[in-house]
């Protein structure tokens, strides 16, 4: 391999020998040989490291950097992930040096006020989700999903219930639902979508049993759709002696308004990376939090961070139920004080604002595409809308070359091809942070780009054009990933 | 789209082929065009005695991990191990090169529950629609 684009060599391609970045300061103490020290054996006399100047360097990755797309270049509509902006207060807040330059390590009696903000960040939490408690420790939302199953395993075998093996899991779920479910060991069994996009209760009562242990749900779904019989579906896995777990990726829809343990769940997640506004991805850690009941409080990860007396705040080990430690130390800390100063920041009535705006805005865009692109379910929507390119297959154009050519656009593109029960889906979370003016260019474009796939249907199937690169070949991404330089290639 | 008229169709978009005692089994042109490129497979093994509507193995591609159900209920006798490396084939040769496996039938009358070329058609047409 060599040049991935023409205006960026690698680093190597341009070293010039000899050339150096720094310049060590003369050696005043006595010289001694690196063989000596290391072993002759240990020496390689070529060694094949770029060799450049500090400029170089700087003008290699800034050049780079502007090839990135992130939520403060543009809008970043894509579906289920909340690609909300996340406000540099929170940052800057993060980056003070009481939060920043602690350690784990240091006394409790020194780090009060960091314990006090995880603290309070677990009660406020576990105060939005409508449940008893929370831990913050999760690394991010599969993570969560994980060790949510492994503690409702923990409680069958406290109660000595055997045989319960199975989880329930609709066939509209995020992929990590069953992944997290098969990973736990137990059996996955989907249940289908009614045609009124909510779960099919025939198909939920049938597969029901002494042997189911959990359900999993998504609320809103991922189809952007409120389980409107939430309340009997939990009642009908109880009745059977099974726990209801919620996956919290799409609370943006419910902030301030509902809660999932009032709904009947008994455990939950939440991505404080989606809907409490820290960063995602690369830009992270990511920040999974899981909200139990009282039934499952024993099993949660050590440590614990309890109030004691009211006065001193510590991390208690010695719990005897605990599914055990699921992350060094405490989790991702600066992660939790972003979310802390976010919710604090907005307070109750704010974060009601949140979810209130973050529906609107994605029906705005329902109602203004619906001719070009029509929701896959014709019900008001939530945080997100489904909608389906499958009326461009007679001129031969699918919904990935929509969302190709919506980056010539300068947006990046929805999710599409999830849910995977949608044809040709393409799915938009706008968020509450975009302004109308934002949301009526995306829909220009997206009705723009319609017009083209009629006119010219060829300039969306070879789109994007505006890019250093265009198309990848995904499949040779994904059977021969090569990311190694080697000099024979 | 491609649908020869030789051999039956799943409501799940596997064809079925007979040759004697015996059907191969493959993903309809519909299907592979919906999945877009395959990149893996999982195969059963061979001498596997499956039921139809069973589970026998998945097909992995750039957007979706797809099952694949039995047509018809009997043995497997011989899997088609070459798309394991040629992933590509699936999606080029669907009907042909791209087979999968191949079931000696334990209850050939489970053939006329399948679909005709027309009606799979039909199938197909009324769910792009």
């Amino acid at each position: 391999m060599s040049r991935y684009t023409h205006q960026n060599p690698l680093l190597i391609e341009g070293s010039v020998p000899g050339r150096r970045g720094v310049r060590t300061a003369t050696l005043d103490v006595p010289a001694h040989s690196l063989g000596d020290m290391l072993g002759a054996e240990n020496l390689r006399r070529e060694l094949p490291m770029p060799e450049l100047s500090e400029l170089d360097v700087v003008r290699h990755y800034t050049s780079l950097s502007h090839h990135n797309y992130s939520i403060d270049s543009g809008f970043y509509p894509l579906g289920s992930c909340t690609m909300k902006y996340n406000p540099k207060v929170n940052d800057r807040i993060a980056a003070m040096p009481g939060y920043s330059r602690i350690h784990p390590l240091q006394p409790e009696e020194t780090v009060q006020g960091a314990l006090q903000i995880m603290y309070e960040l677990q009660a406020m939490l576990a105060e939005i989700a409508g449940m008893a408690t929370a831990t913050l420790q999760p690394a991010a939302g599969a993570h969560a999903e994980l060790l949510s199953l492994m503690m409702i395993q923990a409680y069958y075998r406290h109660r000595g219930e055997e045989g319960r093996e199975v989880v329930l899991i609709p066939d509209s779920a995020h992929g990590t639902n069953p992944a997290s479910a098969a990973r736990c060991g137990f059996t996955v069994q989907t249940i289908k979508t009614g045609s009124n996009g909510n779960i099919d209760l025939s198909g939920l009562k049938a597969a029901l049993s002494t042997q189911t242990a959990a359900l999993m749900l998504t609320n809103p779904s991922t189809l952007g759709l409120f389980e409107t019989r939430i309340a009997e579906i939990c009642e009908l896995a109880h009745q059977r002696g099974a726990l209801v777990y919620c996956d919290g990726a799409n609370m943006n829809a419910l902030l301030g308004i509902a809660r999932p343990g009032d709904m009947g769940f008994d455990v939950m997640h939440f991505n404080l990376h989606k809907t409490f506004s820290t960063p995602h991805g690369g830009g992270g850690p990511g920040g999974g939090v899981i909200a139990v009941q009282r039934c499952l409080e024993p099993f949660l990860p050590v440590p614990v961070i309890i109030h004691k007396d009211g006065r001193h705040y510590s991390l208690e080990e010695d719990r005897p139920h605990t599914i055990g430690r699921i992350h060094s130390f405490y989790g991702a800390f600066l992660v939790a004080v972003r979310a802390y100063a976010y919710i604090a920041g907005l307070g109750a009535d704010g974060l009601r604002e949140v979810a209130e705006n973050a529906v609107l805005n994605a029906n705005y865009i329902r109602a203004k595409i619906a001719e070009s692109f029509p929701a896959a379910f014709p019900q008001t929507c939530m945080h997100e809308v489904v909608v389906s390119a499958g009326g461009l297959r007679r001129h031969g154009v699918k919904a990935l070359d929509v969302s190709k050519r919506l980056i010539d656009y300068g947006f990046h593109p929805p999710t599409n091809y999830f849910p995977l029960t949608v044809p040709e889906a393409l799915m938009i979370e706008p968020t509450e942070t975009e302004s109308k003016q934002t949301l009526d260019t995306f829909c220009e474009a997206l009705i723009q780009i319609s017009r083209e796939a009629e006119d010219d249907p060829e300039l969306l199937r070879t789109a994007p054009h505006h890019t250093p690169v265009s198309r990848l070949n995904e499949t040779a991404a994904v059977k021969k990933l090569d990311v190694r330089w080697s000099t024979g290639g | 789209m491609l649908i020869p008229d030789d051999r039956k169709y799943s409501v799940t978009h596997e064809w079925a082929k007979v040759e004697g005692d015996k059907v191969r089994v493959g993903i309809s042109d519909h299907a592979q065009e919906e999945l877009g490129d395959v990149v893996y497979l999982d195969l059963p093994e061979v001498g596997r005695i499956l039921s139809k509507g069973d589970v026998f193995g998945a097909v992995e591609s750039v957007k979706a991990v797809s099952d694949l159900y039995a047509p018809v209920s009997g043995e497997v006798v011989e899997t088609n191990t070459d798309i394991l490396n040629h992933t590509e084939r699936v999606n080029e040769s669907a009907y042909d090169e791209g087979w999968i496996i191949l079931i000696r039938m334990s209850d050939p009358s489970e053939l006329d529950g399948l679909l005709d070329a027309d009606a799979y058609r039909q199938i197909v047409e009324e769910a792009s629609h």
